[in-house]
Order: structure tokens, then C-alpha cells, then sequence
């Protein structure tokens, strides 16, 4: 299970990334290796440069200093905030990877209402543009783009934050489906514990400063072979026993106990 | 939902309904000028200002001339030739520009000083350049219009939304399909304005040259009807221009900017939905 230790090759490695914005270093000698199929939730302290990471491991930004090694086929990404092409309807936005890889027009069609009945999307919402769409379609619409090209690999930034608690569930369990099934590795970032807890093989803390990854803990068991109970209980070891996650909520205003 | 090909031609129709009903709004404001003018009329008399209904009879009499049909002509082809050169100069440096930080730093000094010079230096450059031939015409609707392409795509270049930009670079968008599938769709949005009114002032620049370079055409007409100090016919000439310009705009300009708006309207409350 613990599958950092099976020495598969892994589906991507990042050595010794370091970031500044204009001169602001906010990454430094961050190392990284995800197992292939492996899906890793990566938490940390508000700012602490979870995005800027995933941005540098998607090749959005170029890092100053280190090297991303990238073994997976195909990856898919779901930003913190949608992005959607505003003049463009919903199904035309989920589509529109399959149009960058120069798929011909029924196909993408065919390709990108499944995807939207992947993530729930009602077939009559995919005919109207992002500013009809509620937060939750929005954000929903952006995962099935992500999903559309049939990723080996899924940069998810916090990505079931504006959905409510049982579609996020939903969701959850589509990532569960597909590491299960293999189907994709993940880089999942996100702010809830439970959340990480549940859906991940592996928890990585990055440090708060961003100097690197504090550590990293496995989570006994597979994704959706705990239960309810199982993850309320790992959390609440993590938290009270493990000194790691000390400080991940200390500077998170948005964390409501 | 509507499905399927009813749906989308409904959609069209209805569309199509808007716009008559935006050219009925737009026939109310023309009538109430008419109005205007027929009061100043009836102030002023014939000299000055003769009523609309006698400046549309003059103007009828003029459109009812194949020679005058010709210099209509003239003028619109001087016109677009020139503005689609600008169209085109102003669009392809708008872009660099809008891109290229360095090349809107150089760029920006010597537009305002293009922008400084009163078009009338223009057509008198161009008179000694050109001599009395389409090229001054062409030249000085040329310098006048595309500044207001440039800086229309320049801004609209620079305002894009990098969010979406990195957003496709993370689905593997090259720089190139990252100009044509989001650039120049956003740039779309501001280009269609900034071509209505570089179009508009084409035809005044155009009209105005022709006039100062004596080359014939509308602007050459309306030399001729001053001469004779008739004022009628100078209207009907006016008129006739204002008219071309109107087609123009609402033949080709506003339904094509309306296609790229569309989901601009659905953003509206009073928009027509699905
Ligand atoms: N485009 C940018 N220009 C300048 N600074 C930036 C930019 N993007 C991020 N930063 C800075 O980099 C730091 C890390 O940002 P990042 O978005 O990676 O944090 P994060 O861990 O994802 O935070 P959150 O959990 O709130 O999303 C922050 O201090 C932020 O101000
Ligand atoms: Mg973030």
C-alpha cells in the first residue's frame, strides 16, 4: 500500500524547487516524488506556496532554481478559482483542452458531456455561459474539464471548496474511484484535514515558510477503505499526537474549528 | 431548454427581433432631430437652413444621378481602402504592442505625437506628397485612423486575463494557440468598437480631404455646392454621406460585434434566455 516504497518509477519528482516573485523567495529546496497512481494531499498554512507549487509541478510557472521531472502521460488541472473562458458556454469551456489537442468537434462534444455527467453538471446547464453558473456549477464545470482529456495525472487546488457538503462528497469519492482504479495520480491541495485524510495514500505538509516539505505521514489504510469513524479518528491523532500538524492551522484564518 | 437546431434558430430569431427593435428606438431619436431641424427651419428660412423634407428631396434628386452614384463611390472606396489599411496597421501594432511591454514603451511617444498633429497638417502634408490623387486621400484617412485601432487592440492586448493564459498553458497551450484561442478573442471585444469608429471617422476624414484637395468625390461635390452657394444640395451631400455611413455600421459592424457579445446579454436581467 504505501506506495512511495514500491520503487515503481515515480509519475513525477520535483528536486530543489525554489520560487521568488519579484524577489520575494516564496519557495526554497522543495523536494518531492510521487509515486505512479499515487494520490498525495499537500496541506499548509495559508501563503505558504501550495499553488505556486502545483504551478511550477504543471509547468504554469518556471521555477528559479530546480528541475520537475514529469513521468505521467497526460496531466489535467483544477485551479483555485475556475478560469473559465467567459464567452464561452460550459460545454464549449470543458472542451476546451479536447480543442487544444485538436480533436474534431463531435468528439469533443461526445467527450465533454460525459465529463460533465461525471461531475453532476445538468445537461441544460451546459448550454449557458460561466456568469450564469452558480459558484458550484462554476467550480464543478472546471473539474470536468480537467477530467475531459482523460488525465493520467490531476493537479487538484482546493478544488471542492465552493460546492456543498454532500456534491463535495461526490467528488471526493471520484478521486477515491479513480485512484482506485488507477486511473490517475493526484496532487491534491487542500485545507481540510478530513478531506486529505480521506481521499489521499499520503498527507505532505509544507513548511510554512515555504522551506521546503515539513513532512510527510501515510495514511493507514486505502482511500475509501475508511470509513467515517476511521478518518474522524486519524485526524484527531494527527492533530492532538503529531507535531507535525502542530502549526498548519495556527495561521490559517479561513480554518473554522 | 429549446433543443437542438429549433432552439438555435429561435435563438437567432429572437436576436434578430432585439435588433429591430434597438433600429426602432434608433428611427424615434432620427425623428426627433428631424424635428429639431424643422424648427430651426422655420426660425432661420430657406438660406440658411432649408427643411429636412426639401434637403431629402434635393437628396433624392442627387441619388437619382448615376454620376453622382460615382462619387459616392469614389469617396467609399478612398474611404475603406484607407481603412482597412488601418485597420489592419493598427491591429497588427496593437497586438506587438499589447505583448511586447517593450515595444508599447516605444511605441507610445510617437503615437502621441501622431495623435498631436491636427489632421488638416496631415491632408496638406500628404497634397504635397501625394498631389491631387487618391493617395492623399488614402494617406490622410490612413493617419487618422488607425491610432484609435491601435490603441483599441493595444488595450485590449494588455488587459487579457493571464489567469485563463496559464490556465491553457497548463493543458499544454502553446503560445500560439494561446494568442488565437484566447488573444484574439478577448482582443475581439475591444477591437469591433475601436473599427466603428475608425470607420466613422475614415468617411469624415475622407470627405473633408477630398474637399481640401479638390479630387472630386463626395468631398468634391460639397466644394462645388458651396461655390454655388447652394445650401440644399451641400445638406443632400451631407446627408448622403451620413446615410452610407449608417448602412455600414448597421449592416456589418453592429451584427458582427453582437455575435461576440452574446454572453455579455446573458449576463443582463432583461436578457433573452434559454
Ligand atoms: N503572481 C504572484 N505575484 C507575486 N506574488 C505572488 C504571486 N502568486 C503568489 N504570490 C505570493 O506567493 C506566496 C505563496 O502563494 P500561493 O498562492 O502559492 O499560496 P498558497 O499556499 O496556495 O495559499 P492558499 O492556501 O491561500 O491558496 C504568497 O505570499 C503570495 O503572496
Ligand atoms: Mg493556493
Amino acid at each position: 500500500m504505501t506506495l512511495e516504497t514500491t520503487g515503481a518509477t515515480p509519475s513525477l519528482t520535483l528536486t530543489g524547487i525554489g520560487h521568488a516573485y519579484l524577489g520575494r523567495t516564496v519557495l526554497d529546496a522543495v523536494d518531492l516524488s510521487l509515486a505512479a497512481g499515487e494520490v498525495a494531499a499537500l496541506v499548509g498554512p495559508s501563503g505558504c506556496g501550495k499553488s505556486t507549487l502545483a504551478h511550477i509541478a504543471a509547468g504554469v510557472v518556471e521555477p528559479s532554481r530546480g528541475r520537475v521531472a514529469r513521468r505521467y502521460r497526460r496531466h489535467g488541472m483544477v485551479f483555485q478559482d475556475p478560469r473559465l473562458l467567459p464567452w464561452a458556454t460550459a460545454r464549449a469551456n470543458i472542451a476546451y483542452p479536447l480543442r487544444l489537442l485538436g480533436l474534431p468537434r463531435r468528439e469533443r462534444r461526445e467527450r465533454a458531456e460525459e465529463a460533465a455527467r461525471r461531475v453532476a453538471l445538468d445537461r441544460a446547464d451546459l448550454d449557458k455561459y460561466p456568469i450564469e453558473l452558480s459558484g458550484g456549477m462554476r467550480q464543478r464545470a472546471a473539474i470536468a474539464r480537467a477530467l475531459a482529456i482523460d488525465p493520467d495525472f490531476v493537479y487538484f487546488d482546493e478544488p471542492f471548496t465552493a460546492l456543498d457538503v454532500a456534491l463535495k462528497r461526490r467528488m471526493q469519492d471520484l478521486v477515491i474511484e479513480a485512484a482506485r482504479g488507477a486511473r490517475f495520480g493526484a496532487l491534491f491541495i487542500t485545507h481540510d484535514l478530513m478531506e486529505a485524510v480521506r481521499i489521499a495514500h499520503r498527507v505532505v505538509v509544507m513548511d510554512a515558510q515555504g522551506r521546503g516539505i515539513a513532512g510527510t505521514r501515510a495514511v493507514p489504510g486505502e482511500p475509501g477503505g475508511r470509513d467515517d469513524g476511521t478518518v474522524y479518528r486519524l485526524v484527531a491523532g494527527f492533530l492532538s499526537d503529531d507535531p507535525l500538524f502542530r502549526h498548519i492551522h495556527d495561521i490559517d484564518e479561513r480554518r473554522v474549528p | 431548454m429549446t433543443t437542438g437546431r429549433a432552439g438555435a434558430v429561435l435563438d437567432r430569431l429572437g436576436r434578430v427581433g432585439q435588433f429591430l427593435w434597438s433600429g426602432w428606438a434608433g428611427l424615434a431619436g432620427l425623428a426627433l432631430f428631424a424635428a429639431l431641424w424643422q424648427a430651426g427651419h422655420e426660425r432661420y428660412g430657406d438660406f440658411i437652413l432649408p427643411a429636412p423634407l426639401a434637403t431629402l428631396a434635393a437628396g433624392l434628386t442627387i441619388a437619382a444621378d448615376p454620376a453622382a452614384w460615382e462619387l459616392a463611390g469614389q469617396t467609399t472606396l478612398r474611404a475603406v481602402e484607407g481603412f482597412a489599411l488601418a485597420a489592419l496597421a493598427g491591429a497588427a501594432g496593437g497586438l506587438a504592442a499589447g505583448y511586447s511591454p517593450a515595444t508599447m514603451r516605444l511605441v507610445r511617444p510617437i503615437l502621441t505625437v501622431l495623435l498631436g498633429v491636427p489632421p488638416i497638417a496631415w491632408i496638406v502634408l500628404a497634397m504635397i506628397w501625394f498631389g491631387s490623387t487618391d493617395g492623399t486621400i488614402i494617406t490622410t484617412v490612413l493617419v487618422a485612423a488607425t491610432p484609435v485601432v491601435f490603441v483599441g487592440v493595444a488595450e485590449g492586448a494588455v488587459t487579457r486575463d493571464r489567469g485563463l493564459d496559464d490556465m491553457a498553458r497548463a493543458f499544454g497551450a502553446g503560445p500560439l494557440a494561446r494568442l488565437t484561442t484566447l488573444g484574439l478573442r478577448h482582443v475581439a471585444a475591444f477591437l469591433f468598437p475601436a473599427l466603428t469608429v475608425a470607420l466613422g471617422s475614415a468617411f469624415k476624414v475622407a470627405v473633408m480631404a477630398e474637399l481640401l484637395a479638390n479630387t472630386g468625390g463626395i468631398g468634391g461635390a460639397l466644394a462645388a455646392a458651396r461655390s454655388n452657394l447652394d445650401v440644399a444640395e451641400a445638406l443632400a451631400w451631407v446627408l448622403i454621406a451620413v446615410t452610407g455611413l449608417i448602412v455600414v455600421e448597421y449592416t456589418l459592424v453592429h451584427p458582427i460585434r453582437s455575435e461576440f457579445e452574446r454572453w455579455r446579454d446573458a449576463a443582463r436581467p432583461w436578457g433573452v434566455k434559454r
